[in-house]
């Protein structure tokens, strides 16, 4: 297993947010969360990489328990975040904004370099000495899925890589994630849209109300159109 | 024309060492949010360290050696205080690093004393640039010349730094955003070291760049840190070319303002402050504060109003407190009624800081224009003591009045430095209108009424002013009022958004804040029978932080506690020890570390913790009871993931 999730809790402050919630990822795998709006997919992704204070469980990076770790050393350890909200460097340009995410190579994941990342996002490429807070939404989300890529992560946390895009936009992210894939990537996105998620995972979970309830193959998840409606449908 | 030039170049010589320490402030903001207000103290340092080693080692290298030796010590000393000291607490509410730092800054003060003396020490001039240029026909040094060149020379360094290296690049991301550049791999923790480093290391560089021009004196901290803010917040926090600019401005009104406006000169530079802050409220070159992030579950205890067993505890201390005047003697009476007139000064300000969010550098103003009302009325209107203690706060509540329209505007930090430049302007005033105010000498024989003037009478009005401005600000916080302004801190968005008029809001609590403090100070000038610029000087007004900061700023009436804690100890400390400053704050240091909620703050997790462990009955069996006191039960929580789901609420107000 590449990534392990055993019985996470999560609160801020004295609220409760995750429940039990299981989650395994297998290497090479893409794994979607699926849930609603609220539904505890970002908090539990930012709890996977340290940045929510309170959590209980345990959490298994190739084996290890990083449980306990602080973010910088888990992100170093090659398990690479991109956040929902994107968080681009406005004041930083293309170039510079993917120099802070640069780190070592390692061995099991594929490497990356800024010219790479230009041929896999050409639009990034053509704006290399734009500042971050000049370009579009899809441009930007691009940028952050090519700068945590800089760190040569062995898998991705991608929470809503196709939140708030143009259609024609979300198709090139999802061949930008299969090529990723193809790369040899772990991947786990957490989508609201049934949609994208099918065209590109092998797996998904359920997430409602802070508790995993279902979990299994993107088939299943079809076949079951109940499970479908009761958790995903408007 | 030429002597004009030569001021002209004088100002931009002075400009250089202003750029350094300034530019070092504004890094360090920037990436720590930490108002360093120790920044002054490390440039006293390295003008210190820089006078020895240049007086030990002499000739050329030994001094140039000696000046940046100075500074890499003094940047030394800087890493070792982030490290032991604000690294534990990076996580405490806002400004609490700033109550560290101004413990650290009364340490170093004691300490220099110690290690140097007194007096003021003339250092070695700059061998190679010991002669004057003509030029114009008048001389100019050439160690002025060499500063002119130095300004714009590390101006450059600067941005090749952190425009041209991998370093640079990480610390402007951390500018903007810490968490997501922890969350691409980049070890926080040295960054901000290296940050703080150097910025400490251009404050000691600054400051030993100054020993051929200036004396050497253990007062240059206090001096220096008020311009480096004027500077800082003119130029834009963060913004190392703004702190150049804005650092030649400054500089070139001192150089002028003292010729062409020599009664204002002083109020000038805060004049310009106060314009630019109100036509561009983040600085010449500085971004507008993004919303600040609040850390989540900052106050998970909602306030309360006292439960009448509280009250009456409340009532038994007030009337316990009453009965001093027949256990201890006249002098400690004295103390006590300054404590009281602080206990009201600091509530005030914690009205405006907690309730309403916007956190005062300069609440002194109204406090000293209190005063001031109360003189003016007594000794050139011979009002009876009673009618100055009524009309004497007005002149208070005039100027929170005037300087609160224009602060609202503002918030954050930039609240805080406009806060800060219009009490230094009421000082200025103060200071420099000699007709009127009597200048540094201040005005005398403000006494109270023969009824109230031996030391319990008055002891007894003080208590009774105060305990009723307490609580009546404190009934304020649980009125409708109070309730739109805590909506105008906790979301200004929001609450404009539900029809409350946030501006409108703010200045009423501004106003509130500013007249219980005139009155307070009303009181404070008949205690001490005068009235002093000192009375609105900014270590007045830090005074009131620190009171509101050690109380606990989460909490209600925190403050007051605070304020009886610190007077105290200070009065007690300087009557007991000559080294008060440096234990006082190594006192405010440890505070900090051991209870960065304030005191009362502590208290009330101490008192909710206990209550929680009572309820849980230990009988939780995955998680501590001790580390999650208050979590939700889960039936409650199928309806949905709102992130406050109803908590169980102590009461531990």
């Amino acid at each position: 297993m590449k990534l392990e999730v055993h019985q996470l809790n999560s609160f801020y402050g004295p609220a409760h947010i995750l429940f039990d919630v299981d989650i395994n990822v297998g290497a090479g795998e893409v794994v979607a969360l699926l849930g609603r709006n609220g539904a505890g997919k970002s908090t539990t992704f930012r709890s996977i990489v340290g940045l929510v204070a309170r959590r209980e469980g345990r959490i298994l990076f190739e084996g290890e328990d990083i449980t306990a770790r602080p973010t910088h050393e888990i992100v170093r350890r090659g398990l690479g975040y991109v956040p929902e909200d994107r968080r681009i460097f406005t004041e930083l340009t293309v170039e510079e904004n993917l120099m802070v995410g640069e780190q070592p190579e390692r061995t099991g994941a594929p490497r990356w370099t800024p010219e790479k990342l230009y041929a896999l996002f050409p639009n990034l490429g053509e704006m290399r000495g734009r500042l971050g807070g000049r370009m579009s939404g899809g441009e930007q989300q691009m940028l952050t899925i090519a700068r945590t890529l800089m760190g040569n992560p062995s898998l991705v946390l991608l929470d809503e890589p196709s939140e708030g895009l143009a259609p024609k936009i979300v198709e090139e992210m999802a061949n930008a994630i299969l090529a990723m894939k193809n790369e040899g990537l772990s991947i786990v996105l957490s989508e609201q849209n049934l949609h994208f998620a099918r065209l590109i995972s092998d797996r998904a979970y359920i997430i409602e109300s802070g508790r995993i309830r279902f979990g299994g193959t993107i088939r299943e998840l079809e076949e079951s159109p109940d499970i479908r409606d009761a958790y995903l449908a408007v | 024309m030429e002597f004009i030039v030569v001021q002209f170049l004088t100002g931009l010589a002075s400009a250089a060492s202003l750029f350094l320490v300034a530019s070092g402030l504004s890094i360090i903001f920037g990436v720590t949010r930490i108002v360093n207000f120790a920044h002054g103290a490390f440039y006293m340092l390295g003008a210190y360290v820089a006078y020895t080693l240049t007086e030990r080692f002499e000739g050329f290298f030994g001094f140039w050696g000696g000046i940046v030796a100075a500074a890499l010590v003094v940047a030394a000393v800087g890493a070792l205080l982030e490290i032991v000291l604000l690294r534990r607490i990076y996580r405490a509410p806002e400004l609490f690093q700033l109550l560290a730092t101004f413990g650290v800054t009364l340490m170093v003060q004691d300490l220099v004393v110690m290690i140097w003396g007194p007096e003021d020490l003339v250092g070695p001039r700059a061998p190679g640039l010991r002669g004057a240029v003509d030029i114009l026909g008048l001389a100019v040094p050439t160690y002025d010349l060499f500063l002119i060149v130095l300004g714009p020379l590390v101006l450059g360094g600067l941005w090749i730094l952190f425009h041209r290296t991998r370093w640079g690049v990480l610390v402007r991301a951390a500018t903007q955003d810490r968490d997501m550049v922890a969350a691409l791999g980049v070890n926080q923790t040295w960054l901000f070291t290296s940050v703080f480093a150097l910025g400490i290391f251009l404050a000691g560089l600054g400051g030993a760049l100054q020993i051929p021009r200036n004396a050497v004196t253990h007062l240059m901290d206090l001096s220096i840190i008020v311009e480096v803010f004027v500077v800082v917040v003119i130029g834009g926090l963060g913004s190392v070319l703004g702190a150049f600019i804005a650092a030649v401005l400054v500089s070139e009104l001192n150089a002028f303002g003292i010729l062409i406006f020599p009664k204002i000169s002083i109020v000038l530079v805060f004049l310009v402050m106060a314009c630019v802050l109100i036509v561009r409220p983040w600085g010449l070159l500085g971004r507008p504060e993004g919303p600040a992030r609040q850390p989540a579950g900052l106050s998970i205890r909602p306030w309360q109003p006292m439960s009448q067993n509280q009250r009456l505890v409340m009532l038994a201390v007030v009337v316990a407190a009453g009965f001093a005047p027949f256990v201890t003697g006249d002098y400690a009476l004295t103390v006590l009624a300054e404590i009281a007139v602080f206990a009201l000064f600091a509530a005030s300000l914690h009205f405006l800081m907690t309730v309403g969010g916007l956190a005062s550098f300069g609440h002194a103003a109204y406090f000293g224009l209190g005063a001031y009302g109360a003189a003016f009325a007594t000794t050139m209107f011979g009002m009876p003591m009673i009618g100055s203690l009524l009309l004497g706060p007005l002149l208070g509540v005039a100027g929170a009045i005037l300087f609160g329209w224009f602060c609202v505007r503002l918030s954050g930090v930039y609240f805080a430095m406009l806060t800060l430049a219009f009490a230094q302007i009421a000082w200025s005033v103060a200071f420099q209108w000699v007709e009127v105010t009597g200048g540094d000498n201040g005005i005398l024989g403000v006494w109270p009424a023969s009824w109230a003037a031996s030391p319990a009478a008055f002891y007894w009005l003080a208590l009774a002013v105060s305990v009723a401005g307490i609580v009546a600000l404190r009934v304020l916080v649980f009125s409708p009022f109070g309730y739109a302004l805590r909506a105008t801190r906790d979301s200004a968005l929001r609450s404009e958004a539900i029809g409350i008029d946030r501006s409108r809001v703010q200045w009423a609590a501004f106003v509130i804040a500013g007249t219980f403090a005139g009155i307070a100070g009303a009181l404070f000038a008949f205690l001490k029978g005068s009235v002093f610029p000192d009375n609105l000087a900014i270590p007045m007004s830090v005074d009131g932080l620190v009171m509101v900061l050690l109380g606990g700023i989460e909490t209600v009436s925190g403050a007051v506690v605070g304020a009886i804690v610190y007077k105290a100890l200070a009065i007690w400390l300087v009557s007991q020890t000559d080294l008060s400053k440096l234990v006082l704050g190594a006192i405010i240091v440890l505070l900090v570390v051991a209870f960065p909620k304030g005191i009362v703050g502590f208290a009330e997790d101490l008192l909710a913790r206990r209550r929680a462990k009572a309820d849980d009955g230990g009988a939780a069996a995955r998680t501590t009871p001790a580390k999650a006191p208050a979590k939700a039960p889960a039936a409650t929580s199928g309806s949905g993931a709102a992130p406050i789901a109803a908590p169980k609420m102590e009461a531990a107000r």
